[in-house]
């Protein structure tokens, strides 16, 4: 075990490394210039001059990456172009909003999803299975930028059940503000027993849920549908029944412990995933969140700000990635031997 | 377990879903071929009208007009060329990318494979849109950019996917008796190794194609792909968003041609792979 755990370390390392190379790579074939946009349209040849020399961009490539990646280890994660705010400040800042929505959205998704799977396998090749594939081919096929304005114009404009945008009303933010604990709308209303802000998040965060779930959803219906029709098929299912065990404890106990593995995997490597779908969704419903700065970064050309963003989900691609290796190999010995 | 229907019958269903995307897809070409001379207003790839602006859909506007008075069915209509073709491209490009590479990590082994695998594994630790958006924000937006940056979003799918393919050609019979013979290591690699991974390409490709098409549309709706006033049906759907509150149609229609194009090529792929290789049943992405 101790060797698979070095080897798999090993090459995550190996594969940050190249991330943090290649990503920086980008950064320097950038045509435009970087001097340029720091100091601002009106300013004369020799400031621009000047704040070349002050960014470093004076310097051979080579050096100016070493100097990035110590500085970035260190947390520092260089000064954004736009806001003039410490990169790694300013992700703080929007973070917690994008981590807030994809785990309701993904929570939505995956509670929806797995019963959707179960139901499907278990009535394999009715008209609910037929019903629930296509469903979960619908919800990987929709573009979730469209979704969202869909549910827009149906719960917002027609039935008025929901809000258009934003993370809590404009009102609450005055009458009942929320006090900044966990950066968690949801989590901070609850605990200091604000009701009022609790149930504006909640009427918020409902439509960019929903059309983060639609993925996951799709995604996760599909898996466990096709692990749980093979676990289904195994020898030790057929003894349980053999045995005379109910099916509902087979299917619960037995067959679904040993499907939910390869669901639960896939569901930690969709949450990077989601990280760039809330991008769109952000945009969507001008929740104030990663994705609306990293969109702002973009458009603006901030390429402090795109490489910490990018570098940021990236690495935690990697690190879930490992997560799951890790603990696959820990439960299933054919990983770490094979 | 009594509820089963005949295999017949379920095999009919399963084929049903596969032949309607079939269809769609067929249609879609066409639909692109013929796009000049089908469409009801063909000057409104670039023409507007502005005292026409927001018609509701109508018999003689189908889809309803846009913000500058044009035909959002013309317009839809002839976005199926731009999505296809951005398809089309940036699979060829990737692949391009992709498939020496794995077969070269694949056949010869060793160091060259080890650093091949390696730089492959950093591409795919970006999710690609993610890759795409950076890409294409630094080179500068534009649809042949954009193209670019999905093809070196995608190009290690196919390179993973073409070294164990290699790998396991390289290992059977007819492999080892070119090799005997004397062929030379181009000979065996053209005309044995490539010719024997072409089916996992031809599922994997068409997969892809559905993903690839959503992902143009988002580069487009984030300002990163297509720039207007071309009509591509991302970007359609972007510059709908200020007005589509009191006029449902301008953004409804482009993004549902998004989602029945992407659909009908994932259903494809789908029947592609459970017809080509009754192995590869379990879901993968």
């Amino acid at each position: 075990m101790t060797a698979y755990i070095i080897r798999r370390l090993g090459l995550a390392l190996i594969v940050m490394f190249g991330v943090s190379v290649f990503t920086f790579l980008l950064t320097v074939v950038v045509p435009s210039n970087p001097a340029m946009r720091w100091v601002g349209p009106h300013a004369k040849l020799e400031q621009i001059e000047k704040a070349r020399i002050e960014l470093g961009l004076d310097k051979p490539v080579h050096i100016r990456y070493f100097k990035y990646i110590s500085n970035f280890l260190r947390g520092d994660w260089g000064i954004s172009i736009r806001t003039h705010q410490p990169v790694l400040k300013d992700i703080a800042t929007y973070l917690p909003a994008s981590l807030e929505l994809i785990i309701f959205g993904m929570l939505l998704g995956f509670v929806a999803g797995i019963p959707l799977g179960i139901v499907s396998a278990v009535r394999d090749g009715t008209m609910v299975d037929h019903g629930s594939r296509v469903f979960s081919i619908v919800g990987v096929a929709l573009p979730t930028f469209w979704l969202g304005m869909i549910l827009q114009l149906v719960f917002f404009k027609q039935l008025g059940l929901f809000p258009l945008a934003g993370r809590v009303a404009m009102m609450t933010r005055f009458t009942s503000p929320i006090e900044h604990i966990t950066g968690f709308y949801l989590i901070d209303s609850l605990i200091t027993g604000n009701f009022t802000a609790f149930g504006s998040a909640l009427s918020h965060i409902v439509l960019p849920g929903i059309t983060l779930a639609a993925y996951p959803l799709g995604l996760s219906a599909r898996m466990t549908r096709a692990t749980m029709l093979e676990v289904l098929g195994e020898d030790y299912i057929r003894t349980a029944r053999a045995c005379g065990f109910r099916e509902r404890r087979i299917l619960s106990v037995y067959a679904l412990r040993n499907a939910i593995r390869p669901v639960i995997t896939v569901g930690a490597l969709t949450f990077a995933y989601s990280l760039v779908e809330t991008f769109l969704i952000e945009s969507v419903f001008t929740w104030p969140g990663l994705g609306q700065y990293a969109s702002r970064a973009i458009i603006s050309v901030d390429y402090p700000a795109i490489m910490g963003v990018t570098i940021l989900i990236a690495f935690t691609y990697v690190l879930l990635n490992l997560l799951v290796d890790l603990t696959q190999a820990f439960l299933d010995p054919r990983i770490r031997l094979g | 377990m009594s509820k089963r229907l005949p295999r017949t019958v379920r095999l009919i269903l399963k084929n049903r879903l596969t032949t309607t995307g079939l269809s769609v897809v067929f249609l879609l070409i066409l639909v692109a071929l013929l796009a000049p001379w089908i469409v009801p207003f063909p000057r409104d790839t670039v023409e507007t009208h502005i005292k026409d602006r927001f018609l509701s859909p109508s018999s003689q506007h189908l889809f309803g007009t846009d913000e500058l008075g044009r035909d959002v069915f013309s317009r839809v209509l002839y976005g199926s060329r731009l999505s296809l073709q951005v398809g089309a491209i940036a699979i060829g490009l990737a692949l391009t990318i992709g498939v020496p590479l794995g077969v070269v990590a694949g056949y010869s082994g060793g160091m060259l494979d080890e650093v091949i695998m390696r730089i492959t594994d950093v591409f795919l630790s970006f999710p690609p849109l993610l890759l795409a958006m950076a890409i294409s924000s630094l080179l500068g937006p534009n649809l042949i950019n954009a193209m670019i940056a999905i093809a070196i979003a995608w190009w290690p799918w196919y390179t993973r996917l073409l070294r164990s393919e290699a790998i396991s050609v390289r290992e059977r019979d007819f492999v080892q008796a070119a090799r005997a013979m004397g062929a030379s290591q181009g000979k065996i690699v053209f005309k044995h190794v490539l010719p024997n991974c072409l089916t996992p390409i031809v599922i994997q490709a068409s997969m892809d194609f559905g993903s690839i098409m959503l992902t143009s549309a988002a580069l487009s709706f984030l300002g990163l792909g297509a720039q207007p006033p071309t009509p591509e049906w991302g970007l359609m759907v972007s510059t709908g968003r200020t007005y589509f509150l009191t006029n449902w149609w301008i953004v409804t229609f482009p993004g549902l041609a998004i989602f029945i194009a992407v659909l009908s090529f994932n259903l494809v792929g789908d029947g592609l792979r459970e017809i080509l290789d009754p192995k590869m049943r379990r879901a993968r992405r």
